[in-house]
């Protein structure tokens, strides 16, 4: 197997009863990359990740987690991973420290060890003048940092983060995936599951799960062009309710949706172009800033997914 | 061994943190202790009688007077009528009533058979079983003082009665309830305390989701089975010798036996309690629902088929098969041997086997439940 590849996951299968949650999923996570798995709930995320972190079995497939086998080797997958997940798991009666020192030594650290990978994580996380506070009365954010440094005391190869930032503010958000991109720095892969579609850009490559079932996978530029190949427009207006009935009314108009005060619309024609809308604007008198081609979101190719997918059936 | 040393220390910085549960663990002990060792008494004392004297002469007198030497009996009631018996017993005021026929005196001092009349409430048939064996025992002593005054008089000096009854009480010497109850209370209390801390403690990481945590980690279902259950067991060994410190403060109890002995059978004891709390964490999802399992396995069957209050003999042959599988049975011979006779393993050997069988079955199938969780 390439030296490169991470994570190696193969026809990876769990059925439970007649309900089949994951179906020959393989897919692979390169070295040091942000890996992001998306799908709505219920669509086979957390059976996959409980597969891969070693806690649930599966049916059929297998897969290699930092250079194990996910079914002969639990143990080594377990000591070479970290994994948060959405509930942040942190013992809300223990402090900061305590937790740290907790997740640290079921890792097995000895005492300088854990010394040094505390004061890290107490620094990284920047606890500094909260390490005693109980982890039940941190706000959400400190929460979430807290977490994610329990699951990197032991100087994981990967860390599984499992919808890591629900519950939590923007700003916090920001702050958090911050210090992701820094642990991907120090050649730490990330796999990740989030279904905050905007966050999924920091993300190097990208799986959309639904139904159990892999719909698609590949960086996120990749996905923009492969997927939407037609042309998205964004118009700037004082008034977009009024520029939203109006274009509903038009033929060559194919989809909207509405970001504040910008207007996204999706035409049906190849042939139309900026000049083209603002011609058809100014004719019925409308108000507006500007108007210009962009590469579609995330969102737009998630939406535009399901919609295919549904077709198909 | 950082692995166990991890948890052990996140344990007791849980324990020490919840100081209402630490506080439960240390007081309700005691309050069981006071309340079982004051309220439950089978010992009848002080029992209030109504004597209806229609004889009023000096031998009458004297045999009433003699009943109050004893402690067992009050004279509380002077009555004048046969209706006043039934008030007073109806009432509840005396549990027993003594008529003394107009001819006591007079047949006596003729050596005729004199008849005295005695009326039990015998609502509460221990108390009134004791109170007649006591007034058996009275009785008899009285008429034989009278047949030996009676030999004494015409010259015959021989003991009046052919066989005597020397009682010896061993173990217990003042025959106290409390006493008694004490070992078996220690078991009791221990049984309550270690089911439920422990099933408390696992079910808790299941409700906020902590046990996902641990199950990614390395650690071997061994040592989170030893680390989570090694702090409940030394509260509870705790909590041993402060029910044995107030039993000796409170109510006079005294190991008689080694101290080794009460050691090692309670750890035997105390570890398949431990098992049976793990069990009940391994199939429960909510610390409500392990809380009321815990106490329904632990509270009845030790309180009725252990043998700490009732009798496990005086059942029947079909209960006192079931009362095999309640491991309380066992450590009670064991701390009633121990504690109370002082005897060494010699009497209580077989009982330790099967504890030690109880609990090893315990430990293996609550691992092998618990590694399923994991």
């Amino acid at each position: 197997m390439n030296n490169d590849i991470s994570i190696y996951v193969e026809g990876l299968t769990k059925r439970f009863g007649d309900f089949t949650a994951v179906r020959d999923v393989s897919f692979e996570v390169k070295k040091g990359e942000i890996f992001g798995f998306l799908g709505a709930n219920g669509a086979g995320k957390s059976t996959t990740i409980r597969m891969l972190i070693g806690i649930l079995e599966p049916t059929s497939g297998y897969a290699i987690v930092g250079g194990y086998n996910i079914i002969e080797n639990v143990e080594m997958v377990k000591q070479s991973i970290g994994y948060m997940s959405q509930r942040f798991s942190l013992y809300e009666d223990l402090t900061a420290k305590e937790n740290l020192n907790f997740y640290g030594g079921i890792y097995g650290l000895d005492e300088k060890e854990l010394k040094n990978r505390v004061s890290w994580a107490v620094e990284a996380a920047d606890l500094s003048d909260k390490e005693d506070v109980l982890a039940g009365e941190l706000a959400g954010g400190w929460k979430q940092r807290l977490a994610l440094s329990c699951a990197l005391l032991h100087k994981p190869k990967i860390v599984f983060l499992d919808e890591p930032t629900s519950g939590v503010d923007p700003i916090s958000r920001r702050n958090f995936w911050n210090l992701i991109q820094s642990i991907t720095d120090e050649g730490v892969t990330v796999f990740v599951t989030t279904h905050y579609l905007e966050e999924a850009e920091y993300c190097n490559s990208l799986a959309f799960i639904h139904n159990g079932e892999i719909i698609t996978k590949g960086t996120p530029s990749a996905l923009k062009k492969n997927v939407i190949k037609r042309k998205v427009f964004e118009i700037e207006s004082q008034e977009p309710d009024k520029l939203i009935d109006c274009f509903k009314a038009e033929e060559f108009v194919d989809d909207i949706s509405i970001l504040g005060l910008k207007v996204h619309i999706i035409p049906n024609r190849e042939d139309i172009n900026k000049d083209y809308i603002s011609g058809f604007l100014k004719n019925k008198s409308l108000e507006f800033k500007k108007i210009d081609e962009i590469e579609p979101s995330l969102e737009d190719v998630f939406i535009e997914l399901i919609k295919l997918k549904r077709e198909n059936v | 061994m950082h692995r166990l040393a991890a948890i052990i220390l996140k344990e007791f910085n849980q324990i020490k943190r919840d100081k209402r549960t630490l506080l439960l663990l240390i007081f309700f002990p005691a309050f069981l202790l006071l309340i079982f060792g004051y309220a439950i008494d089978f010992d009848v004392k002080n029992v209030e009688i109504g004597v209806l004297d229609l004889d009023n002469s000096k031998e009458s007198r004297e045999f009433i007077e003699k009943f109050t030497l004893y402690d067992h009996f009050i004279l509380k009631y002077h009555l004048n009528t046969f209706k006043e018996i039934d008030y007073y017993l109806d009432s509840g005021l005396a549990t027993l009533c003594i008529v003394i026929p107009e001819d006591f005196s007079d047949e006596l001092k003729q050596g005729d058979n004199v008849s005295i009349q005695i009326i039990i409430d015998g609502t509460n048939s221990n108390v009134g079983m004791t109170v007649l064996g006591n007034l058996r025992a009275y009785i008899t002593d009285y008429s034989n003082n009278l047949s030996a005054n009676a030999l004494k008089k015409v010259g015959i000096h021989k003991e009046p009665v052919p066989v005597e009854l020397i009682p010896r009480v061993w173990y217990n010497q003042e025959l106290k309830s409390a006493k008694f109850l004490i070992p078996g209370l220690i078991g009791f209390i221990m049984m309550i305390v270690c089911v439920i801390t422990t099933a408390l403690s696992i079910v808790r990481e299941k409700e906020r989701f902590t046990i996902e945590q641990i199950s990614v980690s390395p650690i071997r279902p061994h040592e989170l089975i030893i680390g989570k259950t090694f702090p409940y067991m030394i509260i509870s060994l705790i909590t041993m010798i402060l029910i044995i410190i107030l039993g000796i403060i409170l109510f006079d109890v005294t190991i008689k036996g080694n101290l080794i002995y009460l050691f090692v059978t309670s750890l035997v004891f105390i570890i398949g309690a431990l098992g049976l709390g793990m069990m009940i964490s391994a199939i429960t999802d909510s610390q409500q629902v392990a809380f009321m399992v815990s106490i329904i396995v632990t509270m009845l069957p030790s309180i009725i088929l252990s043998g700490f209050i009732f009798p496990l003999n005086s059942m029947p042959k079909i209960i006192q098969f079931i009362s095999y599988i309640v491991p309380l049975r066992y450590y009670l011979v064991i701390l009633r041997s121990i504690i109370l006779k002082g005897s060494g393993l010699i009497s209580f050997w077989d009982q330790l086997i099967y504890l030690t069988i109880f609990s090893s079955i315990m430990i293996i199938v609550s691992s092998i439940k618990l590694k399923k969780i994991l």
